[in-house]
């Protein structure tokens, strides 16, 4: 096109191409959320309808340990990513190992809660209501720590070889969002399950 | 200003590689034009698989008492049919759209995520696939399958293991969920690229209505697909695990199913009308030689239907017996509607009123769209209104009612869109005298299958029915319904024998063979890879007529 003597700056545009990770990653996060507020939805409506125990009070303990630890790995990716912002590459590897251990103690959390639930409980997917939507839904987010841990190891282990530079923080960032949206689902998860629907 | 150089220099160098090659570039392509062609093509053979489906139950029905196929094929027949046009027709063909012009239109060299957008059509690929493997794969190593038979719908308990026996749902339930990925995928890609891509100048309220339009649909995509797939997770807990989500024996609940389904199928709707709406939102001014009337109303109607359509879910659920207050809700959203699309209606007509129209095919096609989904408007209103629906619930009226918005409106829509810009993706032009063809036999077609569909739904034939007796006073309407069916075959084939011919024979068509306004036709035909040598910059809502109009430009007014 000719269009020469037209100046206009691309600044009047609020979002560019270098933001379209971000974008993104919004998109997924609105998706994923649909999939997460049908399972909560499906949780909600069923409690209290069991035919048959073990009932939430009976058998469910508040894992208040694991939910610590994966909150604070909010915090520690948080400040991996400022690291990086400032170029400290080693520092920025120190705390995503730790964010990476933060989740993976929560994923241990959960396989010692679903052990106890199974062995000592005797509660399964298949006992009863309660049982069908319990391990859906925290199952289905324990899925997403578990997707999400396996991201951080691989960007841990392309630190580790040195391919992560100061010029990727934007693309860590983009990472670092759906980590916080599973520390945030984790926040409806444990208030639906250990604390409203009890 | 391009010609057709370009076209043919690319032409000759494919002709003169091996086969296998050029395959080859098409397989790893991450071109969003190659994708757009990609899901448009592998939409139309879906259509023309949901359609021999279709023509097989037109068939069966065309007489009373009739045994040309078997009540169990006929249950896999409408199963397939309402799946395949929904999923593996209709919404790559929206996609197709959606991916070529989105870029195009909004000056971009490409999608946002152009690996991502490959692997979203792969994925929706893989979907049909799965699915149309169970024809063969249905019961594991036997080599014999059977389709899904639950219905597009699949209401529990039929879906449950002990109902639905054997491997034929779980096709449905795995086929669907992946390209329900792929359609996350390229949602999430269509939405970004609006947000991000968009060239200097070309502000939200510059931007072509059917760049607006598919980002309402991007956004009706994000959030409604995930309620499909979390439903379909759960379903497959119930058939694998022994859940009982839908277990009614278990204190579980087969209505729930229909809530998750819909508040899915619903907006469905919407995804797949407001593409449409958004290629006659661009043939219609083209063709009446006007700008769009009442942009910015047209743009504020969109995203309102955006946001109804995510609450009228439920009126689908009128007949199983929700409380007063329930329906009442539903009754009055799904009325309210009517509102935003009713205006859209008047703008597209009020574009016209005036103006210098131009009777090319597109346009018959638009003014064809416009009378009959005002109809489809009108018998949605009807079943809208939940005492009516009680009587004529699950009956061939509905049948009749949604087959007029998809066909009579999506459809019509999507035809009109390839009238219009084949000459932009091809380089040479459609015939018009095949294209009249098409569209006579297509409508009259149209009309004598779904017309006459309304009546033995008023008279009480219950959909899905393999079959009738005589004695019902349904068989005179039926054969009229059936035996529009082939003028329905006439028009597709002279359509597709109008698109063969012209890719060879087509009058050459040049950079904007229809005096345009938009970015697209600024570009060679078909456009080169990088779309743009030199990325516009735009000031106006119709970049085109500035340039061509230097002395009258739309940015004085706007």
């Amino acid at each position: 096109m000719t269009a020469t003597n037209i100046t206009i700056a691309q600044s009047d545009l609020p979002l560019s191409p270098n933001m379209r990770g971000k974008v993104g990653m919004w998109c997924l996060i609105i998706a994923e959320s649909a999939i997460f507020s049908i399972f909560v939805v499906a949780y909600l409506y069923y409690a209290g309808k069991s035919v048959t125990g073990p009932t939430p009070s009976q058998v469910l303990h508040v894992p208040y340990l694991m939910s610590v630890c994966l909150f604070s790995s909010s915090l520690t990716i948080l400040l991996a990513e400022k690291s990086l912002r400032r170029g400290n590459v080693k520092r920025f590897g120190l705390y995503w190992f730790l964010t990476i251990a933060l989740g993976v103690i929560f994923l241990i959390g959960t396989v010692r809660e679903w052990h106890r639930l199974i062995y000592h409980e005797g509660l399964t997917i298949s006992t009863n209501l309660f049982g069908t939507t319990y391990y859906s839904l925290v199952g289905l987010h324990a899925l997403h720590v578990t997707i999400g841990a396996t991201g951080l190891t691989i960007i841990l282990l392309l630190a580790l070889f040195g391919a992560v530079r100061q010029e990727h923080s934007e693309r860590i960032n983009v990472f670092g969002m759906y980590w916080h949206f599973v520390d945030a689902i984790w926040l409806v998860v444990l208030s639906v399950v250990y604390f409203i629907a009890r | 200003m391009a010609d057709a150089l370009p076209w043919v220099i690319s032409r000759e160098r494919e002709s003169s590689r091996p086969f296998v090659e050029v395959l080859h570039d098409w397989i790893v392509t991450v071109d969003h034009k190659r994708l757009g062609l990609m899901y448009f093509t592998y939409g139309i053979l879906f259509l023309v698989i949901g359609g021999v489906e279709a023509s097989i139950m037109r068939a069966q029905l065309a007489v009373a008492n009739n045994h040309l196929i078997s009540p169990q094929t006929f249950n896999r027949m409408f199963t397939m049919h309402g799946t395949t046009m929904i999923f593996f027709a209709a919404m790559p063909i929206v996609f197709g759209f959606a991916n070529y012009f989105v870029p195009l239109m909004i000056g971009a060299r490409d999608m946002a995520f152009p690996r991502l957008n490959a692997w979203g059509f792969w994925m929706s690929a893989l979907g049909g696939i799965v699915l149309y493997f169970s024809f063969i794969g249905g019961f594991g190593l036997y080599g014999a399958g059977e389709a899904p038979d639950v219905g597009w719908f699949a209401y529990a308990p039929l879906t449950s293991s002990a109902f639905s026996v054997g491997h034929s749902t779980d096709y449905w339930i795995v086929g669907l969920l992946i390209s329900g990925f792929g359609s996350i995928a390229t949602a999430l890609n269509v939405m970004t690229t609006i947000l991000c891509m968009r060239c200097p100048g070309m502000k939200l309220s510059r931007m072509p209505l059917l760049v607006w339009m598919n980002s309402v649909m991007a956004a009706l995509v994000l959030v409604a697909i995930g309620p499909l797939t979390a439903a379909q997770l759960m379903l497959l807990v119930d058939r694998y695990l022994g859940g009982h989500f839908f277990d009614t024996q278990a204190g579980g609940s087969a209505v729930i199913w229909m809530h998750f389904f819909w508040i899915f199928g619903h907006p469905e709707v919407y995804i797949l009308v407001l593409p449409a709406f958004a290629i006659v939102s661009e043939v219609i001014p083209v063709f009446s030689r006007k700008p769009i009337f009442g942009y910015s109303i047209m743009v504020a109607a969109t995203v309102s239907i955006g946001f109804i359509s995510l609450s009228v879910w439920a009126h689908h659920l009128f007949t199983i017996g929700m409380t007063s207050y329930v329906n009442t809700f539903f009754v009055a959203s799904t009325a309210v509607i009517a509102v935003p699309t009713g205006i859209k209606i008047f703008n597209w007509v009020a574009t016209m009123w005036g103006g210098k129209i131009i009777f090319k095919v597109a346009m018959m096609f638009c003014i064809a769209f416009l009378c009959q989904f005002l109809i489809a408007g009108l018998t949605g209103i009807m079943l809208a209104m939940a005492p009516f629906d009680w009587q004529l619930g699950n009956s061939y009226f509905v049948v009749a009612h949604f087959h007029y918005v998809i066909l009579g409106a999506i459809v019509f829509a999507v035809f009109a869109g390839t009238y219009y810009w084949y000459p932009k993706v091809t380089g040479r032009m459609l015939n018009e005298t095949l294209g009249r063809w098409h569209f006579w036999l297509f409508l009259i077609g149209f009309h004598l299958t779904f017309d006459f569909m309304h009546i033995p739904g008023l008279l009480g034939m219950p959909r899905r029915i393999y079959t009738y007796e005589a004695s019902r006073g349904w068989e005179f309407w039926n054969l009229i319904v059936s035996s529009g069916v082939v003028f329905q075959i006439l028009g597709v084939l002279m359509w597709v024998i109008n698109v063969v011919r012209s890719y060879f024979k087509g009058d050459i068509a040049g950079g904007d063979p229809w005096d345009a306004w938009t970015l697209e036709w600024s570009t060679g035909s078909p456009p080169p890879e990088y779309n743009y040598a030199e990325i516009p910059v735009v000031r106006s809502r119709r970049p085109l007529w500035d340039l061509k109009h230097p002395e009258d430009p739309d940015w004085k007014y706007e």
